[in-house]
C-alpha cells in the first residue's frame, strides 16, 4: 500500500553540486515518507518565473523514513532544472509526491543487473539499496560520457558489485554500457535487468534483453504537465495504445513497449 | 455564514467552483488531494461515442504563463464510461457533468441519448470547441449556423441541463452564445482553449505533433474575462467562466464580469488543491465585503 499523493512544502536542507551539471538536493518533508519505491518521482514547482509555468518531474534518489527526508539527483537539462539547482538551503520547495509506478522488486533468489546512464543512475542506486538482496546478487553498471560527468556512488557500493563504462575511457571500460563485458558476455547470469537513462541506451539494452528473453524494465521520461494522470500529455505509444508515462509508468516492462 | 449556492438553470450547485473537462480526469485522479464532494461540480474528460487514441506525442508545450496542448480527445468511448467509470464515480456527492464530443451531429445526438439515461449525470457540457481534432469539435462552434444545428438536435433528445462550451476562436463570441441560447441551451461555458502554436528555433520544427494546439493558463485570462463579460451582456442564460483561473481572486474577477460559476482547469496541473483554495477564498472575500449570497457578486461589475 503506497502513501497517498500529496502537495507538500519541503524545506531544502542541502543543495550539493556533484559535478558540472549534477546536483544532489536533500529535502525535509513535513509528512512521513513511507513506502516510496525506486522509479517513483516527485513533481516540483519552479517558483518566480513566468517562463516556467509547469512543474518539473525528478526521480527519487533516496529516502530516509526515520528523518523524513528525500534526496533527488538534479541534472541541468533546461531552464526549469537550472533554476531549481540555484535553490539555497532553508528555501521552501513545493513538490507533489509520490508519483508513478515503481520498478518491480526482485524475488529473493534473483540475480539482477541495474544499468544507469547519466542522471538515470538515481533510481538504480535506490533500487540497489532497498531491493533486499545480498550484494552478490546485485550488479550495478553505470555509464557516463567522461569521468567528469560521473557521480560519486561510494555510499552505495556495499549494496552490490559496481562496474563503470565511459565513452572516453576515463572511467572503467571505454565505450557505452552496452559494450561492457558484463553486458556483452555475462547477461545470461541475470534474472532481471532494470535500466534508467537516455532512450538510445535503454533501447539498445531492451533489444538485447528481448533477444535473450530476459525480464527487463525501463524507466521512461516524457514532457509532463500534471504528473498524476489528468492531462494526458506525457503519453508513450505502447502495444496497448497511448499510456501515460506519469501513472501507467514511468517504469514499463519492455514487452509492453513498441521498441 | 455565507451562502455559496448558485443555480445553472435547474441545477443547484453548492458553490460556484467546478473542475474543467480534460484537467480532472474522471475525478478519481484528484481523490488523494481533495475532498471531491466539496466541489460545486466536476466536468469529466471529453467523451466520444467510440474510443479515441488521441494525437501523437508530443502533445504539450510550455509557454509563457501557460501551455499548449494537443491531446485530441483521447478517451475510451461511451461504452467504457457507462459500464466502468460511471458506476465508480456516480456517488461522489458532487454534480458529475459529462463533456460530450462528436465528429458529426449524429455522434453528438447518440452519445447524448445514452447519457440521458444515467440518473446521476444531471447535465452535459456540449463541446463544440475542441481545437485539437480534425473532424467536428471546434468546426461546429465557429459559425452560428453549425452551432445552432448541433444544439437544436441535441436539445430534442436531452431533457436535463444542457451547457454548451464555446470556442474563443471566433470573431464574435456573443453572436454564437445568442445562437445556442436560441436553440434551447440552458447555459454556456467559456472559454475553451485558444488556437496557438510553438516553434523550436533550433530545429525549425513545430513543438507539437499536430503543429497547432490549444493555449490555456493565466496567459489567456484577460481574453476569457472579456468574452465572459460580452456573453453575459448578450444572453439571459447563466454563463460559466473559465480560462486561466489560478486563485480565488481570478475566480471573483470572472464572476464580477458575469460568470455564475467558474471552472478551474490548467491550474489543477500545477496544484490539484486549487479548487478548495478558491472555495475558501471566495468565502473569505464575501465575509470581508459583507456579502450574504454569492449571487450578489455575479455581474456586479461597476463601469
Amino acid at each position: 500500500m503506497c502513501m497517498k499523493k500529496t502537495v507538500t512544502d519541503f524545506v531544502l536542507l542541502e543543495n550539493k553540486q556533484l559535478n558540472n551539471d549534477n546536483f544532489k538536493l536533500l529535502l525535509q518533508s513535513p509528512v512521513p515518507v513511507l513506502d516510496i519505491l525506486p522509479g517513483q518521482f516527485i513533481n516540483i514547482e519552479i517558483k518566480d518565473s513566468s517562463e516556467i509555468f509547469l512543474r518539473r518531474p525528478f526521480s527519487i534518489l533516496d529516502i530516509d523514513e526515520q528523518n523524513q527526508t528525500i534526496s533527488l539527483l538534479v541534472k541541468i537539462l533546461g531552464r526549469g532544472s537550472k533554476k531549481l539547482t540555484e535553490s539555497v538551503a532553508g528555501q521552501i520547495i513545493n513538490g507533489i509526491f509520490p508519483l508513478g509506478k515503481s520498478f518491480t522488486l526482485p524475488e529473493k533468489t534473483d540475480r539482477i543487473l541495474l544499468i544507469g546512464g547519466g542522471s538515470g543512475v538515481a533510481p538504480m542506486l535506490f533500487l540497489a539499496k532497498i531491493c533486499g538482496l545480498s550484494p552478490e546478487q546485485v550488479t550495478v553498471l553505470i555509464g557516463a560520457k567522461t569521468s567528469f560527468d560521473h557521480i560519486d556512488v561510494s555510499a552505495y557500493q556495499s549494496f552490490g558489485r559496481f562496474l563503470f563504462a565511459s565513452e572516453d575511457g576515463s572511467l572503467g571500460e571505454k565505450g557505452y554500457v552496452t559494450n561492457h563485458p558484463v553486458f556483452t558476455n555475462e547477461l545470461k547470469q541475470f534474472d532481471k535487468i532494470y535500466t534508467c537513462g537516455p532512450d538510445l541506451m535503454m533501447k539498445a539494452i531492451a533489444k538485447k534483453a528481448a533477444e535473450e528473453n530476459l525480464f527487463c524494465e525501463v524507466s521512461l521520461e516524457n514532457m509532463m504537465a500534471c504528473g498524476f494522470g489528468v492531462c494526458l500529455c506525457c503519453v508513450e505509444d505502447t502495444k496497448a495504445g497511448h499510456k501515460c508515462v506519469c501513472t501507467d509508468g514511468p517504469v514499463f516492462n519492455i514487452n509492453d513497449l513498441k521498441w | 455564514m455565507v451562502n455559496l449556492g448558485i443555480k445553472i438553470h435547474d441545477l443547484y450547485l453548492k458553490n460556484p467552483v467546478m473542475t474543467a473537462s480534460g484537467t480532472c480526469g474522471f475525478g478519481e485522479e484528484l481523490a488523494d488531494f481533495i475532498d471531491l464532494s466539496a466541489l460545486g461540480g466536476l466536468v469529466v474528460k471529453g467523451t466520444t461515442l467510440k474510443h479515441r487514441e488521441g494525437n501523437a506525442y508530443p502533445r504539450m508545450a510550455e509557454t509563457p504563463s501557460g501551455m499548449l496542448n494537443a491531446v485530441g480527445l483521447q478517451n475510451k468511448g461511451a461504452d467504457n464510461f457507462i459500464s466502468n467509470i460511471y458506476p465508480r464515480i456516480k456517488d461522489l456527492n458532487t454534480h458529475i457533468i459529462v463533456n460530450v464530443n462528436g465528429s458529426t451531429i449524429e455522434d453528438y445526438v447518440t452519445l447524448t441519448e445514452r447519457l440521458n439515461e444515467l440518473d446521476k449525470i444531471p447535465a452535459i457540457e456540449l463541446n463544440i470547441s475542441c481545437p485539437n481534432v480534425k473532424e467536428g469539435g471546434m468546426a461546429f462552434g465557429i459559425s452560428c449556423q453549425s452551432a445552432e444545428a448541433v444544439v437544436k438536435a441535441v436539445r430534442k433528445v436531452y431533457d436535463k441541463t444542457l451547457i454548451v462550451k464555446l470556442s474563443p476562436n471566433v470573431t464574435n463570441i456573443a453572436e454564437i452564445a445568442k445562437a445556442v441560447e436560441g436553440q434551447g441551451a440552458d447555459s454556456v461555458s467559456l472559454i475553451n482553449t485558444l488556437l496557438g502554436m510553438a516553434v523550436n528555433a533550433e530545429t525549425r520544427k513545430p513543438v507539437l505533433s499536430t503543429i497547432t494546439g490549444g493555449l490555456s493558463g493565466p496567459a489567456i485570462k484577460p481574453i476569457a474575462i472579456r468574452m465572459v463579460w460580452q456573453v453575459y451582456n448578450a444572453v439571459k442564460i447563466p454563463v460559466i467562466g473559465m480560462g486561466g483561473i489560478m486563485n480565488a481572486t481570478d475566480a471573483l474577477e470572472f464572476m464580477i464580469a458575469g460568470a455564475s460559476a467558474i471552472q478551474v482547469g490548467t491550474a489543477l496541473f500545477k496544484d490539484p488543491t486549487t479548487p478548495i483554495q478558491i472555495i475558501d477564498g471566495i468565502s473569505d472575500y464575501m465575509k470581508r465585503h459583507k456579502i450574504q449570497s454569492v449571487n450578489e457578486i455575479i455581474g456586479s461589475l461597476q463601469c
